[in-house]
């Protein structure tokens, strides 16, 4: 089971909203996909970001992904951690391995995303 | 490493259901269903630098050719000069195009005075095959494609002389690099080599395909108690690379003469017989290449990826042909295509990543040399 307290997209990405605060990762799932994990691009502090866009890239030893903004808003912080380890993706991907924080411009769009029930459906179907 | 779209069913690896079993994740690769990873890419990579590992090659090409003229016949086929080879001896070699072109790069092994073997990329196998049957006609040779009759298993790593010794009825130290020797392996009639493409010491062992099986349950319960892992498809990329070795469809293709990819000293261009693709080589020879094949090692943050461009100042002098982390290095590591004079070790360069240029520099290849 994946973590009940989080929303989904189904480009494998997660999201903590706490109020208008919104964290965002990739799933344990994508990152075993990925495979081991070396190199991560974030954006700068202060970005907008639309919902869906394209927010940075995660490299593995093979191959390069691009990760998906599950919500629209401002960037407020990144996971400075993952510029030296970026492995925490793939040993700790809900937690230490988060990337960025978001000021949401809509909360409501969260209604959108996948529960977590959906998004267990999704990987048990990929 | 490209997948081949488009190809309907690939061929299955006699070993498939071991590295299922194994937890592979499996890709396709030269038109073959191979292991890309086990327990992971870094993992394995670094089990072969420290201790060692084991690979499936099942997907190589294996051809034997065979004949009072096979050494000859070879010679007009490719660049090298397999007829200078002594038997049990092997040399690395390409098959050009008649414009030079590479068309694959190959080992050729003399297993004896008039019988050869042949070892060429999985997605060329087929081509090469055809070419070199057309191209030994003339000769009294034969053309025996064993390619799906043989397979292919590797034990790299500073560990492999242990493994191998208590396996085999030959004595694999005193196998020289390049060198080849036809014995048993676990009880399974077996030839020997002592080459491979990780930068590492080790062995190369060819079996008729339907043991293969024994022979990799043989070795990897052997190599137990050295450390010795499975390692696929992905972390012998890693490996090469590290190791300043070209991979075909990434490095070499059709549009690369061996000049350009730095392998000039492979070509016999006064060989006594006639080979394909000398007239084109010998004016690039003479002229000089348009291109240089390089290492690049990257000073700013990114990682070089295949296709993507490499700049000095304005002006673009080549492209990205391999690029990764190097698990051994830490750094960013690259091989690349630039201009003649942007080829000199410790040239300033930058690789476009993203749409944004990142800086590299020019390093000596390879990019790892084992410690001796």
């Amino acid at each position: 089971m994946v973590p009940e307290d989080l929303r989904y997209t189904k480009d494998h990405e997660w999201v903590r909203l706490a109020g208008d605060e919104a964290t965002v990762g990739i799933t344990a799932f994508a990152a075993e996909q990925l495979g081991d994990i070396v190199f991560v691009e974030l954006p700068a502090s202060g970005r907008s970001l639309q919902a869906a866009a394209t927010f940075g890239v995660v490299e593995s030893v093979k191959a390069v992904s691009d990760l998906f903004s599950p919500l629209s808003g401002e960037v407020i912080e990144v996971n400075a951690d993952l510029a030296s380890q970026p492995e925490l993706v793939n040993t700790d991907p809900f937690g230490a391995g988060w990337m960025l924080k978001l000021k949401v411009t809509d909360a409501a769009e969260a209604d959108a995303l996948l529960d977590p029930a959906a998004y267990d459906k999704l990987i048990a179907e990929a | 490493m490209s997948e081949t779209p488009g190809e309907a069913m690939p061929h299955t690896s006699p070993l498939a259901d071991r590295h299922k079993a194994l937890g592979a994740k499996m890709t396709t690769f030269g038109g073959w269903e191979m292991p890309l990873q086990y327990s992971g890419i870094l993992e394995e990579h670094r089990a072969v630098r420290e201790r060692a590992g084991l690979f499936d090659l099942s997907h190589m090409g294996e051809l034997f050719v065979e004949g009072p003229a096979a050494g000859e016949a070879l010679s007009a086929a490719v660049v090298s000069e397999p007829p200078r080879l002594a038997v049990g001896r092997a040399q690395y070699s390409m098959i050009c195009a008649p414009n030079g072109g590479i068309l694959d790069d190959l080992i050729v092994y003399r297993l004896a005075e008039e019988r050869f073997l042949v070892v060429a990329n999985a997605g060329n196998a087929p081509l090469v095959s055809d070419l070199l049957a057309q191209r030994i006609g003339p000769f009294r040779a034969i053309l025996d494609d064993g390619s799906l009759a043989t397979a292919l298993v590797a034990v790299q790593g500073p560990r492999s002389v242990e493994i191998l010794a208590p396996l085999t009825d030959l004595e694999p130290a005193g196998i020289r690099y390049y060198g080849i020797a036809e014995g048993a392996v676990a009880g399974i009639p077996a030839l020997v080599a002592r080459t491979g493409y990780t930068g590492e010491d080790g062995f190369e062992v060819f079996v008729e395909t339907a043991r293969a099986g024994e022979l990799w349950d043989a070795m990897l319960a052997a190599g137990a108690a050295y450390g010795l892992v499975p390692v696929g498809l992905g972390a012998r990329d890693t490996l090469r690379l590290e190791a300043g070795m070209p991979l075909y469809g990434n490095d070499l293709d059709p549009t690369v003469n061996p000049y350009e990819a730095n392998l000039g000293r492979v070509v016999r261009l006064d060989k006594p017989i006639d080979f394909v693709g000398r007239e084109a080589l010998r004016r690039v020879a003479e002229s000089g290449p348009a291109r240089l094949l390089v290492g690049l090692e990257m000073t700013g943050r990114g990682i070089a990826r295949h296709g993507y461009p490499v700049f000095v100042g304005d002006r673009q002098t080549g492209i990205v042909t391999s690029g990764t982390l190097s698990p051994t290095l830490g750094t960013a590591i690259a091989m690349a295509y630039v201009a003649p004079g942007d080829a000199e070790p410790g040239t300033i360069v930058e690789v476009e990543i993203r749409g944004a240029r990142v800086a590299a520099k020019v390093v000596p290849l390879p990019f790892y040399r084992r410690p001796r």
